[in-house]
């Protein structure tokens, strides 16, 4: 695409923009219940946000780079570049929020068939399933090709019967994207595959996990006897490690990119601890290690867009995923500890309007699993160690 | 902001990367320390570097350079860090050249700026004055004397200075700082060469009374723009450096524990040398970044360029550093020795995160620049 025609199509993206984002949906996200995620049994928040949602994916704009076929618009990587700014530019919010975009889209796009493609893209592009993700059990964490739920073969399908824990949301999905065990008589990372079902097939349980933070956003999921068909297995039978894998990969990039539309550090702790006499920080030694912790962020920001560039180029990304993963929720962590460094006592109320119950004590807690979730850091470590560093038995 | 390479400067880095490591690797070093030589770097080197075009990487075609741009003479300087390569790279071609470039007048331009790109001029910059880099404390004076000026004042860390056939020199007038043309041979400049940690090249010069012409005024006698963009230049050169050095002390770190046996086997496959080196790796990376944003936007004249710079070179001082501190601890005994290099990529880092700024002081920066 020439620079006249980018152009052009920045500039009918603005207008059409205006004309069509609600302003409601043009103001900060406060809280998870102003984040569209879709689904059956969604409810919107507002109309706005149902509206903002309906007009996104006519366009196909919750999904800008899918093929039109599927729900997408089509777009290049440049174009929507253009886009995401030009809602940058008016404060627009993400119209739908979903693993199937982030997560289940992207891996079917690449290894599912025409039918499945067919029958599952268009509605995660507009919201109208919601998925979650089965992977970790109780015993594959970080080992997570140890997983054990175990589908028997019945002919046409498979009954699947196991554990799967830490699934996000999987209380209120529809559908989930599951590895199961489809045989076990070879090494671990063979004989896992990757399926689909609706979690209102009979026997499936979710039940939500206590956090720390108060909240429940994971869940225990529960399978006994379901039964799944085999037109819903995804790619080969028994080799489902290598989508895991390639899934995991897109995971890893999304958590490590964190929340960049957070205020500055340094202006969460002026608010909260003041400025001395010489405009600085009346804490010194917070000072240094929020404007340390800042460029960190900046070069770090720099290094998603280098390695996202890199890619593009036809140069794969691969292993560095994992270094952004690990740099990136390490850094997060970083960041809310200064937050709550920042605002002292304050930062400690749990219950309050003041604090909208706890809003920042529970982020902080919440960043706790960025290191956790997606592979643990040491996991990001040993990845780098043995395919990047090549270093002998990593 | 290109923060992949472009064809031309993957050719130019390639070229670089022979370029040094054939002719000024640290072996080269080593010889000029070993040798006490008294440039403190090889002029014939610097020679042929001008003939490569590197010298005038950052001069105008119309004075003889070929304008490549920062971005590019970063590709030079990291290629430099890698090797520890002495040369009157950062005094001269970056250093006096953006000064003279940004401040000078078109008859200095004409005059020095070609001898800069040919090679045949070495310059050297006078700046800092106490233990730490502050271009905001210099107390060295120029007053009025006739139609020129009289400079008093005492310079240290000064980069190639008593190598240099001309120097540059950071003065205050009543109305701002400003840079002095300056003969190394004048009257009452006197320049000891101080030896360095590093072997690189580093004077301190006292300058008592010393009286220069109207002309010796590099432009204007508030020259406060060309200080800040040579400031930024330097900074984001040196940042560039340090990623050659930082980069280059893993790489053979790496190697070293891939092949060093321990208890039967290579230490390398320790997890706790494994992790500490994926760390590293990362900080590596994320270090790249900082010095590509910062040079990229030097060259597209943004104007947070200055801020970037500063950025990458407290960055840079950080991540080289602990490059060369995890480097020296992971080679065990023989880091400590004077025959492995590892202790020279130690000192050399030591040097270029003082150098223009450490990690702390661009932390302060940034902070005062956000107001807080």
């Amino acid at each position: 695409m020439s620079k006249t025609d980018l152009d052009t199509f920045r500039a009918d993206t603005r207008v059409w923009l205006e004309e069509n984002c609600p302003e409601e949906m043009r103001t900060p996200i406060t809280g998870d219940t102003d984040v569209c995620w879709g689904g059956r049994n969604f409810e919107f928040s507002s109309d706005a946000q149902k509206v903002w949602l309906e007009r996104m994916s006519a366009k196909g704009w919750t999904v800008p780079t899918w093929p039109t076929e599927y729900g997408g618009a089509g777009l290049t990587r440049v174009e929507e570049k253009v886009l995401l700014g030009e809602m940058r530019r008016i404060g627009a919010r993400s119209p739908l929020t979903s693993f199937g975009i982030w997560m289940l889209g992207p891996a079917l796009l690449k290894f599912g068939n025409d039918e499945q493609k067919a029958e599952h893209l268009p509605k995660i592009a507009r919201g109208e399933i919601r998925w979650c993700q089965g992977y970790s059990e109780p015993n594959a964490g970080s080992d997570l090709a140890a997983l054990a739920t175990k589908a028997e073969d019945k002919g046409d399908h498979w009954i699947v019967n196991g554990q799967k824990v830490w699934t996000s949301y999987a209380d209120k999905a529809d559908w989930i994207f599951c590895l199961v065990r489809t045989d076990n008589t070879q090494g671990k990372h063979y004989g896992i595959s990757f399926v689909l079902f609706d979690m209102e097939t009979p026997g499936v349980e979710a039940r939500p996990i206590k956090l720390i933070s108060g909240r429940s956003p994971f869940c225990e999921t529960f399978f006994e006897d379901v039964k799944v068909l085999k037109k819903n297995l995804v790619g080969e039978e028994n080799k489902g490690w290598t989508i895991a894998k390639y899934l995991l990969t897109h995971e890893r990039e999304g958590i490590g990119a964190g929340n960049s539309s957070m205020r500055p550090l340094h202006e969460i702790a002026a608010m909260s601890l003041g400025l001395d006499d010489a405009d600085r920080l009346s804490d010194p030694m917070l000072r240094a290690k929020i404007a340390e912790a800042e460029i960190d962020e900046w070069a770090f920001g720099l290094t998603m867009s280098r390695k996202l560039a890199e890619s593009k180029a036809g140069q794969s990304m691969g292993a560095d995923s994992s270094m952004l993963k690990y740099y990136g929720t390490e850094l997060n962590k970083r960041k809310f500890e200064l937050m709550m460094d920042s605002a002292g006592h304050d930062g400690l109320e749990w219950e309050s309007e003041r604090s909208k119950d706890g809003k920042l004590a529970r982020g902080w807690l919440r960043t706790k699993a960025n290191s956790i979730e997606g592979g643990t850091s040491e996991i990001q470590l040993n990845i780098i160690s043995k395919h990047i560093l090549q270093l002998p038995g990593a | 902001m290109a923060l992949v390479l472009n064809e031309d400067e993957v050719m130019l880095r390639d070229t670089a990367e022979g370029f040094f490591a054939d002719k000024a690797s640290v072996k080269a070093l080593r010889k000029l320390r070993d040798e006490r030589d008294e440039t403190g770097f090889d002029r014939a080197l610097w020679s042929e570097m001008a003939d490569m075009g590197f010298a005038g990487i950052a001069i105008g075609e119309d004075h003889g350079g070929v304008d490549m741009g920062f971005q590019a003479a970063g590709l030079l300087a990291e290629q430099m860090g890698r090797n520890l390569t002495a040369s009157p790279f950062l005094s001269t071609a970056i250093l006096a050249a953006t000064v003279l470039r940004e401040a000078g007048s078109d008859d200095q331009k004409n005059t020095w700026l070609p001898k800069i790109a040919s090679g045949e001029t070495v310059m050297a910059v006078a700046l800092d004055e106490g233990p730490k880099h502050n271009p905001a404390g210099i107390e060295t004076t120029a007053e009025k004397s006739g139609n020129g000026f009289r400079l008093n004042g005492s310079k240290a860390m000064v980069v190639d200075g008593h190598a240099a056939d001309q120097l540059i020199v950071a003065a205050k007038t009543d109305d701002g700082l400003a840079f002095f043309l300056v003969d190394p041979k004048a009257k009452g400049v006197e320049i000891e060469r101080t030896i360095m940690v590093d072997a690189h090249n580093s004077a301190r010069i006292d300058l008592d009374n010393v009286e220069v012409d109207g002309d010796a005024l590099i432009g204007d006698s508030n020259a406060e723009a060309a200080l800040h963009k040579m400031l930024a230049a330097g900074r984001g050169i040196v940042a560039a450096e340090l990623l050659g050095a930082g980069g280059e002390a893993f790489r053979s770190t790496v190697e070293y524990i891939k092949e060093r046996k321990q208890f039967g086997v290579a230490v390398g496959s320790f997890q706790a040398l494994q992790h500490r080196s994926s760390h590293l790796y990362s900080e590596l990376e994320i270090a790249r970044s900082a010095v590509l944003g910062a040079l990229t936007a030097l060259d597209a004249g943004d104007p947070k360029a200055d801020r970037y710079c500063s950025m990458a070179k407290s960055k840079l001082g950080d991540v080289a550093k602990l490059a060369a501190l995890e480097g020296v601890q992971m080679h065990g005994g023989v880091g400590m020795t004077d025959e492995y290099d590892i202790g020279l990529f130690l000192k050399r880092i030591r040097v270029l995160q003082e150098l223009l700024g450490d990690a702390a002081y661009h932390q302060n920066e940034h902070a005062k620049a956000h107001s807080f």
